[in-house]
C-alpha cells in the first residue's frame, strides 16, 4: 500500500511545481520584462521646447546636483489623469519634478495641465517620443530618478498609486 | 467475450495505458515545441547569430524614421526595423496595422527568405497605453497594437 | 443610494461565507446538528447578501455616481444605458465581484435544491463551498474593492473605450463564469464526497447535473468569445491559441472528460479516483485561467495593470485551494479505488479512451500555454508558442476523436460483441467516403488536413444522426447525439471555411472591382463618415454573386475621439451559413485604397456547432426520462446496444 500512496500523491507534487514555477515568475513580473536598461546610466543627450507656459527641459538641466523626478505623460494617456493627485503630493512633499510630453501638443498639454493640476518646474515636449526610445521606457507613463549627475537610478511603470508615492520619496533620498 | 482481468489488475492495466498515452502526447508536444515556438529577436539579435532561412521568429524593434516604403503595386510595404545598435530590413504583405508609424515599435513575425530579406506575416505596432484590461488589451493585440512588451 | 450599502453587504456576505464554511464542518466534526444545520440558511444569505452588493454597484454605474472610483474609471454618462449596467464586469474588481456573485448563487441553489445523498453531505458540500467563495470575498475587500471611493468627486468618468462597447464581449464574461463557478460545485462534491466516503453512482448522478450545466455554460462562452474574435479583431480568424482563451479552453476540456468519466461511475461504478482527480483539476484550471490574467504570471501581453501584491494574493488563494484538495484526494483516493472490472471492448472502455484523448489534448494545451512562462522563469530566452504548435499536434487527436465518438455510441456497456458494429457504421462509412470524394474531385481540396476533415466530420455527422433515428430514445440520448452532432458541425464549419476559403488583397481605385470565381466586390465609394464619438472613412462595396445582389458591403477604418484609439472596423455578409469577410485598408496617395476581402464558406458553422453541443449536453441529463413507452421487453431487447448516454 506504501508504493501506491505515493502514486496519489502524483498530482500534488506536480502542482506544487506549478506554482513553484509561477511564483518565480510573479517577481519577474512584467515590470522587470519591461525594465529600462539604462538605469545606472546617464540620461542621453535631449533638448525639448517648453509648454503650457513653462520652461523647456534639456539633459543639462538634470545635471543641476539634486535628484529629480522625471515624469513621461500625455495628455492621451488615462492613467496620467489618474496618477495627478500622486504627482501633486509628491511636488508637496518637496520632490523636484519635470515633465516630458510625449507625442502631443502644446495645446492639449496646456489643457491637460490646467485640468489634473501642474506639479512640474519645466515641460519638454517632446512631440516625436524620442525620449521613450533614449530613456528605454515602453509606455506611458513612467516616472525616473535621475540624480544630481543625471544617472538614471530607478523607473517606475505604470502610474504612480499612492502607495508609491513614500517608495519614489525614498528613492529620492538614496540618489542624493 | 473478452475475459475480464481482476479489478486490481485491470486497474494496473489501464494505469500503463493512460501513461503510454499521455507519456505519447507529451513526447509529440515536445518535439512540435521545439520546431515551431518563435523567438523574440531584436535586430541586434540577428546581426550577432542571423537565424535560418525559413525559422519563424518575432523581430522587435522601432520602425526606424525614412525607411518606410511600398512596393509598385501598393500591397508590400517596405521598412526597416531598428534597436539603435543594429538594422533588420522588412517586407510585409497585407493590410497595415493602424498604429504602424515611423518611430513606433513594432513586433514583426515572419521569416528570412532565402535572399536574406525579412517577410513579416504579421505586424503589431506598439500601443502606448500601459494600464489595460485584459479584453481589450487582447483584442488590441490582435488587431496589431500589444500593450507593454511581449 | 450610498454604495456603502453595497460595501457593508458585502462584507455581511463575506461573514455569511465565513459561517458556512466554518459552522458545518465543526458541527460534523463535533457532531452537533445545530452546526451542521446553519450551512443552508447560510449559503442562501451568503447568495442574498452578494446579490444586493452586486445590484448597488450597478445601480452606482447606471446613474454614473462618480464618488465610486469604479466608476470613474470605466463609465462616462455619454455611454448607452446598456453599457453602462453592463460595464460593471468589464474590469477587475468588477468581474471578480460577478465571479463571487455566481458562486453564492450556486451555493443559494445547493442548499435549496433537493439531495439525494442526505443533510450531511449537502452540509459538507456547502462547506467547502464557502471555504472556497472566502477566500474570493477575502481578496475583493482587501485587495480589490469594487466600492473604493473618490473624494472630490469628478464631474465625469473617463471610460469610454469604445472596444468594451460591444455585445459580444459584454455576455462572453457572465457566460464563462457560469462556466467556472459551476464547475467549482463539482469541486466542492468531490471534496465533499472524499471526505464522507460516499463516491459512487448515487453520488455521480448529482454531481453530474451541475458539472453539465456548467459545461453547457462554458461551451456558449467560449463560442461566444470565438465569434467576438472573428468580427472584432479584423482577421478573419476565430481561435488565436493566445493565453487567454487558452486559459478558457483547458477548464472546458477538463469538464469534457469529466462529463464522460462520471458517467461510468455512474453506470458501472468505475473510473473513481480519476473522476475525482478531473473534478478537482477542472475548477483548479478555471481558478488558474481566471488568474493567469490578472496576476501577470504568463509573460504576455494580457496582464491588468499589475499590482505583485494581487498576483501574490490569488497564488496563494490559489496554492490552498488547489494543494488543499489535492492532499485530500492523496489521502483519501487509496480508500475508493475498487471499482467493477470491464471488458475491453465496452462502452466504459470507449469512454475510458475518451478521457484518455481529451486529457492528451488538455495536456498538449497546458504545455503549450505554460511553457514559454517556464523557460523564462529558468532564465531562457523569450519565446511565443502560437498556431503552429497547437494546429500540429491537436487537429489530428481531434480527427480520431471524431472517428472514436461515432463508433462508441453503438458500442454497449458491457458488451463486447462488434458483429453488428459494421453494420451499423456502414452509414457513417458512406458519408464519409462521400464527403472525402466530394472534397477531392469536385471542390479541388488538396492537403490530407482539410480531406480527413471533411471525412471525419461526415463521419461523426451520418453517426449522430443514426442514432437519432433508433428505437427507444430518451431525451438523454438525444442529448448526447445532438451534442456529438454538434462537434461534427463545428469541424464542418472549420474545415471548410480553411480549405475552400478564397482571398484577395488589393489596390483598387473607385470604380474597380474584385472577382473571386463568382462573386464579385465593386468599390462604389470611399468617403468620410462621422459617429457619436468617432469618424471614419467608409468604403462602400457592392457585393454580387453570379451576377445576383447580395449585399453592400461598408468596411471602416475608424478613429474614436476619447480615449483617441485608431480601429478597423470589418464589414460582413452571410451567404448559406458562410461570409463574405471585408477589410478597408489605407489609401497610396494615388486614389487607390487597401482592400483585403476574404470568402469564407461555411465559417458560421463554427458556432451553429458551439450552440448545438450546449443544447445537447444539458438536454443529455434527460436519460431517465422515457419518451415512448417500449413495446414490450422483446422490442427493447431488439433495439441493441442502445442505452442511455
Amino acid at each position: 500500500m506504501r508504493g501506491s500512496r505515493l502514486v496519489w500523491l502524483a498530482p500534488l507534487l506536480l502542482f506544487a511545481g506549478v506554482i513553484i514555477l509561477m511564483a518565480k515568475n510573479i517577481g519577474n513580473s512584467p515590470e522587470a520584462i519591461v525594465r529600462s536598461h539604462m538605469v545606472g546610466k546617464p540620461v542621453p543627450e535631449f533638448a525639448f521646447a517648453g509648454s503650457a507656459g513653462l520652461p523647456g527641459l534639456q539633459t543639462a538641466d538634470l545635471r543641476s546636483g539634486q535628484p529629480v523626478l522625471v515624469n513621461l505623460f500625455a495628455s492621451w494617456c488615462v492613467p496620467c489623469a489618474i496618477e495627478a493627485p500622486q504627482l501633486e503630493e509628491l511636488r508637496r512633499k518637496g520632490a523636484p519634478l519635470v515633465g516630458l510630453a510625449i507625442r502631443d501638443s502644446n495645446e492639449n498639454i496646456t489643457a491637460f495641465v490646467g485640468k489634473h493640476g501642474n506639479p512640474f518646474s519645466r515641460i519638454g515636449l517632446d512631440t516625436n517620443g524620442v525620449s521613450m526610445l533614449a530613456l528605454g521606457a515602453s509606455g506611458v507613463p513612467e516616472t525616473y530618478v535621475v540624480d544630481g549627475r543625471g544617472v538614471i537610478r530607478f523607473q517606475h511603470i505604470g502610474e504612480i498609486r499612492p502607495e508609491h508615492v513614500p517608495v519614489l520619496l525614498r528613492e529620492l533620498e538614496k540618489a542624493r | 467475450m473478452i475475459a475480464a482481468a481482476k479489478p486490481k489488475r485491470q486497474r494496473l492495466v489501464l494505469a500503463l495505458v493512460a501513461a503510454a498515452v499521455l507519456l505519447l502526447a507529451g513526447v509529440v508536444a515536445v518535439f512540435a515545441l521545439q520546431d515551431t515556438a518563435a523567438y523574440f529577436k531584436s535586430p541586434g539579435d540577428i546581426a550577432a547569430s542571423p537565424p535560418a532561412p525559413g525559422e519563424t521568429i518575432r523581430l522587435g524593434g522601432l520602425v526606424k524614421p525614412g525607411t518606410v516604403g511600398r512596393s509598385a503595386d501598393g500591397l508590400v510595404l517596405h521598412f526597416t526595423v531598428t534597436d539603435t545598435e543594429a538594422d533588420t530590413e522588412v517586407s510585409y504583405r497585407g493590410i497595415v496595422p493602424d498604429l504602424f508609424k515611423e518611430g513606433q515599435g513594432v513586433i514583426a513575425t515572419g521569416s528570412f527568405d532565402s535572399s536574406g530579406r525579412f517577410q513579416a506575416t504579421q505586424l503589431l505596432a506598439k500601443h502606448d497605453e500601459n494600464y489595460v484590461p485584459p479584453e481589450v488589451a487582447k483584442s488590441l493585440e490582435k488587431r496589431g497594437h500589444p500593450v507593454g512588451q511581449s | 443610494m450610498s454604495p456603502e450599502i453595497g460595501h457593508f453587504a458585502l462584507w455581511l456576505a463575506a461573514g455569511a461565507a465565513l459561517l458556512q464554511g466554518i459552522a458545518p464542518s465543526i458541527g460534523l466534526w463535533r457532531h452537533d446538528e445545530g452546526l451542521v444545520a446553519l450551512a443552508r440558511p447560510a449559503a442562501v444569505a451568503q447568495g442574498l447578501f452578494t446579490l444586493v452588493a452586486f445590484l448597488v454597484l450597478m445601480h452606482a454605474f447606471y446613474v454614473s455616481d462618480f464618488s465610486v472610483a469604479l466608476v470613474v474609471e470605466n463609465s462616462h454618462t455619454m455611454k448607452p444605458t446598456m453599457y453602462r449596467l453592463t460595464g460593471v464586469w468589464a474590469n477587475h474588481e468588477g468581474s471578480l465581484l460577478l465571479w463571487v456573485l455566481v458562486m453564492a448563487f450556486s451555493g443559494a441553489l445547493v442548499a435549496l435544491a433537493p439531495s439525494a445523498l442526505g443533510e450531511r453531505f449537502r452540509a459538507r458540500v456547502l462547506s467547502v463551498q464557502g471555504i472556497v467563495a472566502l477566500g474570493f470575498f477575502a481578496f475583493l475587500l482587501f485587495a480589490s474593492n469594487p466600492f473604493a471611493r473618490v473624494w472630490p468627486a469628478p464631474t465625469e468618468g473617463q471610460g469610454l473605450n469604445p472596444l468594451l462597447q460591444d455585445p459580444g464581449l459584454t455576455f462572453h464574461p457572465p457566460l464563462l463564469y457560469a462556466g467556472y463557478v459551476g464547475l467549482s460545485v463539482t469541486f466542492a462534491y468531490a471534496v465533499a464526497g472524499m471526505l464522507e466516503n460516499v463516491i459512487g453512482p448515487r453520488w455521480a448522478r448529482e454531481a453530474r447535473i451541475p458539472l453539465a450545466i456548467a459545461w453547457a455554460f462554458l461551451t456558449l462562452g467560449i463560442t461566444l468569445g470565438s465569434w467576438w474574435a472573428y468580427y472584432e479583431l479584423g482577421w478573419g480568424g476565430w481561435w488565436f491559441w493566445d493565453p487567454v482563451e487558452n486559459a478558457s479552453l483547458m477548464p472546458w476540456l477538463a469538464a469534457t472528460a469529466l462529463l464522460h468519466s462520471i458517467v461510468v461511475v455512474m453506470k458501472r461504478d468505475a473510473l473513481r479516483a480519476w473522476t475525482l482527480l478531473l473534478s478537482v483539476a477542472g475548477f483548479s484550471l478555471a481558478m488558474m485561467g481566471t488568474f493567469i490574467v490578472r496576476s501577470g504570471v504568463i509573460t504576455s501581453v494580457h496582464a491588468f495593470a499589475v499590482d505583485p501584491l494581487r498576483g501574490v494574493f490569488l497564488m496563494v488563494l490559489m496554492a490552498l485551494y488547489i494543494g488543499g484538495a489535492l492532499a485530500i484526494y492523496a489521502y483519501a483516493a487509496g480508500r475508493v479505488t475498487e471499482g467493477k472490472q470491464f471488458a475491453l471492448v465496452s462502452r466504459e472502455s470507449t469512454l475510458v479512451a475518451n478521457n484518455l484523448l481529451v486529457t492528451a489534448m488538455l495536456g498538449v494545451v497546458l504545455i503549450g500555454t505554460l511553457y514559454p512562462m517556464a523557460l523564462e522563469a529558468m532564465g531562457g530566452a523569450q519565446i511565443s508558442v502560437g498556431p503552429p504548435y497547437f494546429n500540429r499536434v491537436l487537429v489530428p487527436m481531434m480527427l480520431v476523436m471524431a472517428v472514436l465518438m461515432g463508433i462508441a455510441p453503438w458500442i454497449g456497456w458491457r458488451r463486447s460483441a462488434t458483429g453488428h458494429l459494421s453494420a451499423r457504421l456502414l452509414p457513417a462509412g458512406i458519408a464519409a467516403l462521400a464527403a472525402v470524394s466530394i472534397a477531392l474531385w469536385v471542390l479541388g481540396v488538396r492537403g490530407l488536413g482539410w480531406i480527413l476533415g471533411f471525412g471525419a466530420s461526415a463521419w461523426l455527422a451520418a453517426a449522430s444522426i443514426s442514432i437519432l433515428m433508433k428505437r427507444g430514445l430518451t431525451p438523454g440520448i438525444i442529448g448526447m447525439a445532438l451534442a456529438h452532432l454538434g462537434v461534427a458541425v463545428s469541424i464542418l464549419g472549420a474545415t471548410a471555411s480553411g480549405a475552400l476559403q478564397q482571398e484577395a488583397l488589393v489596390n483598387m481605385r473607385v470604380g474597380d472591382a474584385i472577382v473571386l470565381g463568382p462573386w464579385r466586390a465593386e468599390l462604389q465609394d470611399v468617403r468620410p463618415v462621422a459617429g457619436p464619438n468617432w469618424t471614419a472613412i467608409e468604403a462602400k462595396i457592392d457585393v454580387t454573386r453570379h451576377g445576383r445582389p447580395l449585399a453592400q458591403l461598408r468596411p471602416q477604418t475608424r478613429t474614436f475621439i476619447a480615449p483617441p484609439m485608431e480601429t478597423t472596423e470589418s464589414a460582413r455578409a452571410g451567404w448559406r451559413t458562410g461570409e463574405v469577410y471585408m477589410v478597408l485598408g489605407k489609401p497610396d496617395g494615388e486614389g487607390r485604397w487597401q482592400v483585403h476581402m476574404w470568402i469564407k464558406p461555411l465559417v458560421r458553422l463554427i458556432w451553429w456547432g458551439g450552440l448545438l453541443m450546449a443544447f445537447g449536453g444539458v438536454l443529455a441529463l434527460g436519460d431517465r426520462v422515457r419518451l415512448k413507452r417500449r413495446a414490450g421487453q422483446a422490442a427493447h431487447r431488439a433495439a441493441p446496444a442502445l442505452q442511455g448516454a
